[in-house]
């Protein structure tokens, strides 16, 4: 491989696409917006941003005949970020409006339980579980920046990275194989959310290479 | 457990900062998005950008504002000022903000907040309250009247009932400036932060009056907001946000520490 890993930031409607691109873009990453089928055969990693609700995210991929192509995509062992409510689609269903999600990752998404206020909004630490190349040269109990009422329970306990409290505690950062999912926003976490792009940025190129 | 937040403000005039007393009195005082990116570096949680352009002088500078500073300052951002509809909150947010506050505009039409909050999420919807402190009553209980057009207006709302109403329209933060206190450096004041925080259950952010870290640690301690709020004193160098972290953290409140790293 030569030059920039090429990173394509999923356009479908739901997203804030400054902030993402330009977060992906300052660690270096060469990065464009995939908004149909055909650019997902330009880029070598995806990620998968999003706000809102999943009901309505689904169907906006569906719209735009991404949910074959990306699931496929993936299928095939290709470098996948989901953020947010990214990450909480690559999930088998959501209790939120009882959708089916994309189901590249086995588990739900429910509401967070016992939350003193929802949505979680703020600073939050971020504590690991297991050590992972995704939150490598950052310190255990950084604290990311969330905004969210739901999050994924994966079905197997061996997926989740790292794990935050806001009530219970919920799966803040999950990682199998090729697809790696994040309930916190690193595009808008400063310094911690830039070296975890980087180090996907990293955990891509050496995918594509 | 979540962090308490310390939020450099930028008041934002036809696309410079500026920072008056009491909102005249104006000098400018940089760049809004290399500002913003300064802040960022230097531990910010989040920042606000209050667009404080006349009407009339108004030409998309701000969005071009936002999308500077979103493209460069990785953390939050807050704009206020000047939305007045559904369709200018899109823009504002497309351009790379999270959420946007509102002033004069929810007491006029209070409707706003809740299409806002129904489109976007009540996390992006942010209600501004200026405050001005009442008489004390024949009851002896002290009192805050709202006040818009940058406090040269009354509108005759209690404070508290005004707070309760915009979160039931759909705010799903409260940023609440005492207009006695803006801008002379005379402390925040705590009771009328508390006079709000104790009755709502969404975030309060505490602004008008910071003069040094103690007055944030008061602020959080005493007027039990979620964040504080402050110009001047960050924009001028008197105080960093690594000291108001520090003097926070050391009276045992929960901040985020500031890290080393990647810009």
């Amino acid at each position: 491989m030569s030059g920039a890993v090429r990173v394509g930031v999923l356009d479908y409607g739901a997203a804030n696409m400054v902030s993402i691109t330009k977060a992906l873009a300052a660690v270096g990453a060469d990065v464009t917006a995939v908004a149909e089928p055909a650019g997902l055969t330009t880029v070598d990693a995806i990620v998968v941003p999003g706000v809102g609700a999943a009901g309505s995210a689904m169907d906006h991929l569906r719209e735009r005949g991404l949910l074959q192509p990306l699931t496929e995509w993936v299928r095939d062992g290709r470098p996948c970020l989901g953020i947010c409510l990214g990450y909480q689609i690559l999930f088998d269903a959501s209790a939120e409006g009882e959708v089916d999600t994309l189901g590249l990752l086995p588990g739900r998404t429910e509401m967070l339980v016992d939350a003193p206020t929802l949505p979680h909004i703020g600073w939050n630490s971020v504590n690991a579980v297991r050590a992972h190349p995704l939150f490598e040269g950052i310190s255990d109990g950084s604290y990311f920046y969330f905004v969210h009422s739901y999050a994924p329970v994966p079905a197997d306990d061996r997926l989740v990275v790292a794990r935050t409290t806001h009530g219970r505690p919920f799966a803040s950062a999950v990682a199998e194989g090729n697809v790696y999912g994040l309930q916190f926003h690193p595009e808008k976490s400063s310094h911690a959310g830039l070296q975890l792009l980087a180090n996907y940025a990293s955990l891509a190129a050496a995918g594509a290479a | 457990m979540l962090a308490r937040r310390v939020i450099p403000c930028l008041d934002v005039d036809k696309g410079r900062v500026v920072k008056g007393t009491k909102f005249v009195n104006l000098t400018d005082e940089g760049d809004p998005a290399e500002l913003a990116e300064r802040y960022a570096r230097e531990g910010a949680d989040e920042i606000v950008f209050l667009d404080i352009t006349a009407a009339h002088e108004r030409r998309g500078t701000m969005l071009e504002v936002v999308r500077r500073a979103a493209s460069r300052a990785f953390v939050p951002l807050t704009v206020g000022g000047g939305v007045r509809s559904v369709e200018e909150m899109r823009d504002v947010l497309r351009s790379g903000a999270d959420k946007v506050s509102f002033n004069t505009a929810a007491v006029a039409t209070p409707e706003l907040l809740t299409a806002c909050a129904a489109r976007f999420g009540s996390q992006a919807v942010v209600c501004a309250i200026d405050a001005r402190r009442l008489p004390l009553g024949d009851d002896g209980v002290q009192k805050w009247e709202v006040v818009t057009h940058g406090g040269r207006r009354a509108t005759d709302l209690d404070v508290v009932a005004w707070a309760q109403r915009v979160v039931e329209l759909g705010a799903g933060e409260l940023l609440v400036t005492s207009m006695d206190r803006d801008g002379t450096h005379s402390g925040f004041d705590t009771e009328l932060l508390a006079a709000i925080a104790t009755r709502v259950r969404v975030p309060v952010i505490a602004s008008g009056g910071a003069a040094g870290p103690d007055d944030f640690v008061a602020a959080v301690r005493d007027g039990k907001v979620d964040a504080v709020l402050a110009a001047s004193i960050f924009h001028r160098r008197l105080h960093s946000i690594a000291s108001v972290k520090q003097a926070m953290a050391l009276a045992g409140l929960p901040v985020r520490p500031i890290e080393e790293g990647l810009a």
